[in-house]
């Protein structure tokens, strides 16, 4: 078996069920959309994981530099209280 | 000097006639229908030998995604022949301890798989015929038969959509996947009037409402190859000598070799489990 370099990678997006967000679960070569579809189907979906399938052309996804990654990340570190469970709500308040 | 018993005359006429066809156990034999069983073969058997033709390609395909559409396939294949099988009797005894002249599938699917494109011609002749008398037989008289193809449909619409896929990306690609695309639809189109005849077996379980009449589908059937063949930019192969006789028992050299790979295990060790 070759690899099949020859052909596009796409990354594929799985809904596992009505309601629930599409979550990326690998990538697949393919030689076009419909393809790149199918093959999704074949390889992550024959044992019942989802409802609805995305396959994105794995070239259009930016991502962020590893390097950055100090800069973009570290500094949400010390700020616990961006979380809603860092306040505490008084017990009168029903719906928030 | 004891004389000599009598000769019965026309026996083979009275026992068929008889209940069950003179079956020595015909009082077990229950509801057990010739007829019925001898269809479920058919389908079964179609099914079960593409299945195992389709996973000779297992670890062999063009790339790992088409590895694994194929083994799907041959998967879906073979728990169909289960059922159908199933229905006739014991799919495990009758998929591994029958030889060869008591197979009944057709020609088309006992052809060796040839290059990719060869597989997906045959694939595609193949699953465009079931997904229409699937379709068809969700609407059989007997229920089994009918849940069966309700099962089934499904899947073979899936089946027939992948291999019209390749057929189209091959035939309207390079020079040589046209070529190879060509060639395997040569191949395997002398096998496809085999798909609409009519036998008496067949005509009996139609006039049953059992059975479905392939001829009734034959021409929406040449219309959707060539309408996929036109997208594919390929001519309809030029019509070849038929070749017929696999539901009665006769077929190519092929399939004797394909069933001594597929029953070596359970003919050589009969008690193995896993």
């Amino acid at each position: 078996m070759s690899d099949g370099h020859d052909w596009p990678l796409w990354e594929v997006f799985v809904r596992s069920k009505g309601g629930l967000n599409h979550r990326h679960v690998g990538s697949v070569h393919a030689p076009d959309p419909e393809l790149a579809l199918r093959h999704a189907r074949d390889t992550y979906t024959r044992r019942l994981e989802g409802v609805s399938l995305w396959v994105v052309p794995s070239a259009a996804i930016v991502a962020s530099d590893p390097e950055q990654a100090g800069e973009l990340f570290e500094p949400a570190e010390s700020k616990i209280y961006r979380h809603p469970t860092f306040y505490g709500i008084p017990d009168v308040v029903k719906h928030i | 000097m004891p004389s000599l018993p009598t000769i019965e005359k026309d026996v083979e006429k009275r026992a068929t006639s008889a209940p069950d066809h003179g079956a020595f156990d015909a009082t077990t034999a229950g509801n057990h229908d010739p007829a019925i069983a001898d269809y479920c073969q058919r389908l079964g058997d179609d099914a079960l030998i593409l299945g195992q033709r389709l996973s000779e390609w297992c670890g062999h395909a063009p790339v790992l995604e088409v590895d694994l559409s194929l083994a799907n396939i041959a998967l879906d294949l073979i728990g169909q022949a289960t059922n159908f099988l199933s229905i006739a009797g014991d799919a495990d005894k009758q998929a591994f301890h029958r030889d060869v002249l008591d197979w009944k599938n057709c020609w088309l699917v006992e052809q060796p798989n040839g290059d990719f494109a060869r597989t997906m011609a045959r694939q595609f002749l193949f699953s465009t015929w079931q997904h229409m008398l699937y379709q068809r037989l969700q609407r059989s008289a007997d229920e089994r038969i009918a849940a069966v193809a309700a099962k089934a449909v499904k899947e073979v619409a899936y089946h027939r959509e992948l291999a019209a896929d390749w057929v189209i990306r091959l035939g309207d690609g390079t020079d040589e996947s046209a070529e190879r695309m060509r060639d395997g639809l040569e191949w395997c189109w002398r096998f496809v009037p085999e798909l609409f005849e009519l036998d008496e077996t067949l005509e009996a379980l139609v006039k049953r409402g059992i059975a479905v009449n392939p001829q009734g589908f034959e021409e929406g059937y040449r219309a959707e190859i060539g309408r996929v063949l036109a997208e594919a930019k390929l001519a309809t192969p030029p019509e070849q000598r038929p070749i017929l006789g696999g539901r009665r028992g006769h077929h190519s050299e092929h399939l004797g070799h394909l069933l001594a790979v597929m029953q070596y295990l359970p003919r050589t060790y009969p008690d193995a489990t896993w």
